[in-house]
C-alpha cells in the first residue's frame, strides 16, 4: 500500500538501540534499510534479498564475506571480511545489495533479522503484503 | 462575506517528540491532510481537510498522531447545534443538497437501549453453552402451514414439500452493499467470511463481480430498480434473490453512482458503459402496487424454477406493517426491513436523518401484524439497520425477527471508523472507494478473518445470553417477547413493542 513502514522497522531493527524514536531522533548514525521500496502509480512493493538457493553473490565474493549461514540457510554478509569490490552488487539478479561509497563496503542487505525471532518488515507490515515463505513457498508464521 | 472561513471539524495533534518524519501519514492520507515541508524538515497538517477517519493514527509507527475534535466552539445553543449552523453556511455557499454516508446519527430514542433481557433463576435451569449443545441454526424461507408425514415400516418420510430455505449457522447475514459503493476487496472479505462461517452475504444492487463467483452459493443477489447486472446466470448462481424496494438510510430515494466510480470492472458487472452514471430510480418503474410486485416475485421464481427463496427488502416507514403483510401475500419468502439507522454509501443528509422509523418498532409491528393475520409462517423476517452488538441481535430476534442483516458493523470489522465520507470515494481504509491506490489497503485475507471473527464473537455471546435464559435454541426465542422488558418507556411505546415494563412478572 506504499506506507514504507517496512523501511522504518528495518532501520530500527538494525540500529544500536532498536528503539524507533532513538534510532530516528538520536545522535548516532542511522543504518540503511535492507530493502528497496519501488513504486509506480498505485503499484508498490518492497523487495529485499531473496536468499537464493544458488546465490551468485556468494560465488562472486572474493573474500568469503558473503556467506550462507548454516542453520537458517540465509545469505549473510560479514563487513569485516568485505573489501568493497562490489562484485556481489554486479551479479545480484534482484539488485538488492546497497553500497557504502565512503567506506568502500557493502552497506546493507537483508539478513532476515537473524538476530531476532522474526523479520521486522514481515511482522510490522500493516497489510501483510510482505510474508516469509519457505523454499516450497509456504507461509511461515511468527511463533 | 462572499466566502465564510470554514472551521475544521478535527485537528491533527502531532507529538513532535515522537514524530520521526517517516512520512507514512503524508503518503497514506487520501485527503492530503499531512504535508512534508522539506525546508524545515517538518510535517504540517491541513486540518480543514481532515475527515476524522483515523487512518494516519493507525499507521503512525510511533503513535505521534492523535486526531481530536476541533475545540473552536460557537456559543452553546441547544436549538442551534454547531452542525446545523455549519450546514447552513455550507448551503449558503453552494446552494446544494448536503450529502452524507453511513446511517442516521441523530439522537432519536434507541429502543435496544431501553430493553432488558431475562435470565433463569430457580424455577427454570439456565444452560451453560460451553458444556451443552446450543443451536443457532436458522432457516430463512416460507414454512408450510402444517407438516404431514408417512410412516412406513417404522421409517418416517416427509409428505409435505418444504419450500426452498436458506440455512444459516448464525442468525446474522451481511447486508446488501453493492460493488461500486464498496470496493471489491471489501465485498470479497465479507463473501469469504460468510462462506466460511456458513451464513450469507448480499451483492446489493451492483451485480455479482466475476471474482466472487466462487462465493455465489452463499450469496443473496438483489434485483433493484436499476436492474444492474441482472441476467439469468446472475439469478441462477445465487442462493436467494432479493427485490430491493427501499433502503433504511434513504426510503423513497433512488441511488446515483457517479461515473468516475464506474470503472471497467464495475461497468462489466453492472452491464453499463464505462464512466457513465449508474442511476437507480426511486421506484421500480414496473411496480406500482402489491399486484405488480407479485408479478416480479413470480417472474423471478419462474426464472429459477422455484428453487430459490425470493425476498423483498423495504425501508421501515410508517405503514410498514400493512406493506409487509402485502409483500407476504404477494408470495415473498422473506421480508427484509431496514430501519432508520440503516447505512448508505451516499444519501441526502436530510433524508437519512428524518425519514423512516426505528427498526425495533418496525420488527415488533410487522411480527404482530403477520401473526394476527395468521401468515407469519409464510415468510421470514430479516431486520436491518444499525445493529451494533450481539445484544441488539438477540433483542431483535426476541421481538420477532428471524435473522438480522449487519452492514455498518461488518465494515467496522474491516477498519471503518464511521467518518461518514463514503460518498467522496476517498475512503482511506480501502472500503468505500474504487481508487486502486486505496482499495489495495484492504487485504481480503485479513478482512475475511476479521469479519469471520466478528460473526464468531457475536454468535458466542448470543449463545451465552440464550443459555442464561434457559433456552437452547434460537428458534425458541423467536418472537418470544416475554423474555424482554422495557425500561424508561411510555405505555404507547410498550404497546407497539409488544413488551411489558420492567417489574411486571409473566
Amino acid at each position: 500500500m506504499g506506507c514504507r513502514l517496512c523501511e522504518v522497522y528495518c532501520i530500527t531493527q538494525h540500529s544500536k538501540t532498536r528503539d524507533i524514536i532513538k534510532t530516528y531522533k538520536g545522535k548516532g548514525p542511522k543504518p540503511l534499510s535492507g530493502l528497496y521500496f519501488e513504486e509506480i502509480g498505485h503499484i508498490s512493493f518492497a523487495i529485499q534479498c531473496r536468499h537464493c538457493e544458488d546465490a551468485p553473490c556468494i560465488e562472486a565474493c572474493l573474500t568469503g564475506a558473503m556467506f550462507r549461514e548454516k542453520e537458517t540457510e540465509a545469505v549473510l554478509h560479514n563487513k569485516e571480511k568485505c573489501v568493497g569490490c562490489w562484485m556481489c552488487v554486479m551479479v545480484c539478479p534482484f539488485g538488492v545489495i546497497k553500497v557504502d561509497i565512503e567506506n568502500k563496503k557493502v552497506a546493507s542487505k537483508c539478513d532476515l533479522c537473524i538476530e531476532s525471532e522474526f523479520p521486522a518488515c514481515v511482522e510490522n507490515c500493516p497489510n501483510e503484503a510482505i510474508i516469509l515463505v519457505d523454499e516450497k513457498g509456504e507461509k511461515i508464521e511468527k511463533k | 462575506m462572499a466566502k465564510v472561513k470554514r472551521i475544521s471539524e478535527f485537528f491533527v495533534d502531532r507529538d513532535e517528540s515522537k514524530c520521526i518524519r517517516c512520512q507514512a501519514c503524508v503518503r497514506m492520507c487520501s485527503n492530503d491532510v499531512h504535508i512534508y515541508d522539506e525546508e524545515g524538515d517538518l510535517i504540517r497538517s491541513d486540518d480543514l481537510k481532515c475527515v476524522g477517519c483515523h487512518f494516519c493514527e493507525e499507521i503512525c509507527p510511533t503513535g505521534a498522531i492523535t486526531i481530536r475534535r476541533n475545540q473552536s466552539e460557537i456559543k452553546e445553543n441547544y436549538h442551534w447545534k454547531k452542525e446545523y449552523v455549519y450546514d447552513i453556511i455550507k448551503q449558503a455557499e453552494t446552494g446544494g443538497v448536503i450529502l452524507t454516508g453511513m446511517g442516521c446519527d441523530k439522537l432519536y430514542k434507541n429502543y435496544f437501549d431501553h430493553i432488558l433481557l431475562n435470565a433463569s433463576q430457580v424455577t427454570n435451569p439456565s444452560i451453560d453453552p460451553l458444556r451443552e449443545p446450543m443451536e443457532l441454526k436458522t432457516f430463512i424461507g416460507k414454512k408450510p402451514d402444517k407438516v404431514e408425514y408417512n410412516i412406513e415400516n417404522g421409517k418416517i418420510s416427509l409428505k409435505t414439500e418444504i419450500p426452498p430455505q436458506l440455512e444459516l449457522e448464525t442468525p446474522i447475514i451481511f447486508t446488501a452493499m453493492s460493488f461500486g459503493s464498496i470496493s471489491l476487496n471489501a465485498l470479497k472479505s465479507l463473501a469469504i467470511a460468510a462462506k466460511n462461517f456458513g451464513t450469507y452475504w448480499n451483492t446489493g444492487e451492483g451485480g455479482l463481480p466475476e471474482e466472487l463467483y466462487p462465493y455465489a452459493d452463499r450469496c443473496i443477489v438483489q434485483v433493484a430498480s436499476g436492474r444492474f447486472g441482472v441476467n439469468i446466470d446472475y439469478l441462477e448462481r445465487a442462493a436467494a434473490i432479493e427485490i430491493k424496494i427501499g433502503q433504511g438510510a434513504k426510503p423513497g430515494i433512488g441511488g446515483h453512482l457517479p461515473g468516475e466510480k464506474v470503472s471497467e470492472e464495475i461497468s462489466r458487472t453492472r452491464m453499463i458503459p464505462e464512466s457513465t452514471d449508474a442511476l437507480s430510480p426511486a421506484p421500480h418503474h414496473d411496480i406500482y402496487s402489491i399486484e405488480d410486485l407479485k408479478q416480479l416475485i413470480f417472474a423471478l421464481k419462474e426464472a429459477t424454477q422455484y428453487k430459490k427463496p425470493v425476498g423483498v427488502k423495504i425501508a421501515a416507514v410508517h405503514n410498514v406493517a400493512p406493506i409487509a403483510s402485502g409483500i407476504v401475500r404477494a408470495g415473498a419468502d422473506y421480508v427484509a426491513i431496514d430501519g432508520i439507522r440503516g447505512g448508505t454509501g451516499a444519501a441526502p443528509k436530510v433524508i437519512r436523518d428524518n425519514v423512516g422509523i426505528p427498526i425495533e418498532i418496525a420488527i415488533a409491528v410487522v411480527d404482530t401484524r403477520l401473526r394476527e393475520e395468521g401468515i407469519r409462517n409464510k415468510a421470514s423476517i430479516i431486520a436491518a439497520g444499525g445493529f451494533r452488538k450481539s445484544s441488539d441481535v438477540i433483542k431483535a430476534i426476541a421481538l420477532g425477527a428471524d435473522a438480522v442483516y449487519i452492514g455498518t458493523a461488518a465494515l467496522i470489522s474491516l477498519g471503518c471508523h464511521l467518518c461518514q465520507k463514503c460518498y467522496t470515494g476517498k475512503c482511506n481504509w480501502g472500503i468505500a472507494t474504487q481508487d486502486p491506490y486505496l482499495t489495495k489497503r484492504l487485504n481480503p485475507e485479513i478482512g475475511a478473518k476479521r469479519a469471520y471473527n466478528l460473526l464468531r464473537a457475536w454468535s458466542l455471546e448470543i449463545k451465552e445470553m440464550l443459555g442464561g435464559m434457559g433456552i437452547n435454541s434460537i428458534e425458541s426465542l423467536r418472537g418470544n417477547r416475554e423474555q424482554l422488558r422495557g425500561i424508561d418507556l411510555s405505555d404507547m411505546e410498550l404497546k407497539y413493542l409488544g413488551i411489558k415494563h420492567v417489574g411486571e412478572a409473566w
